[in-house]
């Protein structure tokens, strides 16, 4: 017998995907019967309260939790994720129920051993629930109380060697795509980078003193397989100088239907003979390719390395060897102004340890968003109200064609006083002198 | 107490509410840059003059047990 009716949940289970109520009873249950006989330290039937709460949330139509607090784990200023609620009578086991996200290792590797362990800290100092991945790329374990959160750092800290991943007004758990550990298409090392960054960024991430979060994520090929452009202040995505490696064979093999395009990705109906005049050459953006029956070409130059045609025909077409990233900037989630994807700062970058060049742009960008950008504004925002022109002059970049988005609205010429021989003070007499009253 | 955080200390005792943007504290050193204003706000959370509050996306410093508490957070 559940401890609340939740007929409005009940309803999140009844359609055809899998439903989280599900997964918060089975827990329910789980700690109720506690076949492991674990000694949990926080009340055992919190997961019950949580559906009960969320039940009357869904009642009253709004929230019945309250956010933010002094909790955390000493000297970090991030990590921990103050949760109240606001019926603590109605339900004791959830009046507390903060969350600790845990940074998690680069690319999501984890061996059972770690992930056990993991389980365990949690059943036994929280709530046994977890997000295993939240949004923001970390391990996100949900509900636990204040009295458990040093406890729980130190046996991450000392046990697991894990560290608590960001939060705030910090530098965020930084984050990767496979990489180059599996993934051919990669053109970079996408968790060595990472690694790298959250090492020599400790401070940042864990004491906050930015105007509001930042976000790196690091892609390893155009496909974006963790969003970068969509959702870092500061995107790496890999990118290539040199031509897409062609292998006529196997462009012939795809053709007579010997390798599956897609690698097989599209094969749950018939789909018919692959047609590669439709299925590539015709639908590359920049209509760069051409096929003559025998042999395909691509004109380098043009490709705006969309990746459709190296998806669909891997074993025929590889990413250059000329490889390094596009550095963009400015992407964020729409609090405020709208979604805004990240700009291309630097078309290419060589990515390469010890990614001084790559530091050293950060930092730059850092120092001048933190004196200038206003409280609760992200780095793509602060852009848009000083101009893009001002980030290149901060970083030390030339424009460049591909900084401009559209042309200009205003007819004038601005100069910059350095830029005008003489500066812009004059002589007043020798002017008069010239030029009478 | 050192010098800068007296300096600190005062700016946060002579204003009404109990909680602070790192921005704020960047007036009460002009012309000092924010990785220094940084080091002194670290130092004073390390020897627990200061305390972080977090609302999960923004971070606040404030005087240690100044304000509300806890589960207080948010009450009027």
């Amino acid at each position: 017998m559940a401890k609340h009716p939740t007929p409005k949940l009940d309803e999140l289970e009844s359609g055809p995907w899998p439903s989280f109520v599900s997964d918060v009873k089975q827990e329910a249950a789980n700690r109720l019967e506690n076949p492991g006989k674990i000694e949990h330290q926080i009340p055992p039937d919190c997961p019950e309260d949580l559906l009960g709460v969320l039940e009357l949330s869904y009642k009253d139509g709004e929230t019945h939790w309250k956010h933010g607090g002094i909790v955390g784990v000493f000297g970090y200023g991030g990590g921990v994720i103050g949760r109240y609620c606001d019926q603590p009578e109605q339900f004791p086991a959830v009046a507390q129920f903060h969350t600790v996200r845990v940074n998690q290792p680069a690319a999501k590797y984890y061996n059972t051993k770690y992930l056990r362990a993991l389980c365990d800290l949690w059943d036994k100092r929280g709530s046994g629930l977890t997000n295993m991945h939240g949004s923001t790329g970390d391990i996100v374990l949900l509900g636990t109380q204040t009295p458990q959160l040093e406890e729980i750092f130190f046996e991450l800290t000392h046990e697991m060697d894990s560290d608590l991943g960001g939060s705030g007004s910090n530098l965020r758990t930084p984050e990767c795509c496979l990489g180059t550990s599996r993934c051919e298409f990669s053109c970079f090392d996408t968790q060595d980078i990472c690694r790298e960054l959250t090492m020599a960024y400790q401070d940042e991430l864990h004491r906050p003193a930015f105007p509001y979060k930042f976000k790196f994520k690091f892609d390893g090929c155009p496909n974006g397989c963790v969003a970068a452009i969509a959702r870092a202040d500061f995107s790496l995505i890999g990118t290539w100088k040199d031509d897409i490696r062609i292998d006529q064979s196997a462009v012939a093999a795809y053709v007579g239907g010997e390798f599956p395009p897609n690698a097989g990705a599209h094969s749950g109906r018939d789909w018919g003979k692959f047609d590669l005049q439709k299925e590539v050459v015709e639908r590359c953006p920049s209509r760069c390719m051409a096929y003559d029956g025998a042999k395909l070409r691509i004109d380098n130059r043009e490709c705006t390395r969309c990746m459709h045609c190296i998806n669909v025909m891997p074993r025929a077409l590889r990413i250059g060897l000329e490889s390094g990233a596009s550095v963009f900037v400015g992407a964020k989630a729409p609090v405020l102004d709208g979604a805004q994807m990240g700009s291309l700062l630097l078309p290419f970058v060589e990515v390469k340890p010890p990614y001084t060049e790559v530091k050293e742009i950060i930092e730059k960008i850092w120092d001048w968003w933190m004196e200038e950008g206003k409280n609760r504004e992200r780095l793509g925002e602060t852009i848009r109200r000083l101009s893009f022109q001002r980030l290149l002059d901060v970083v030390g970049l030339s424009p460049q064609a591909v900084h401009v988005r559209e042309p200009r609205h205003n007819p004038y010429m601005f100069f910059k006083e350095e830029e005008v021989p003489g500066g812009f003070e004059r002589d007043l007499q020798a002017h008069r002198a010239r030029h009478k009253r | 107490m050192t010098e800068d955080q007296q300096k600190v200390v005062d700016f946060i005792t002579g204003r009404s509410k109990t909680k602070f943007y790192f921005n704020d504290f960047l007036e009460v050193f002009p012309g000092r840059g924010p990785r220094e204003v940084k080091k002194v706000l670290t130092g004073m959370v390390q020897e627990e003059i200061l305390e972080f509050w977090s609302s999960g996306s923004t971070t606040m410093y404030g005087l240690k047990g100044a304000g509300k508490q806890g589960a207080a957070e948010g009450e009027v």
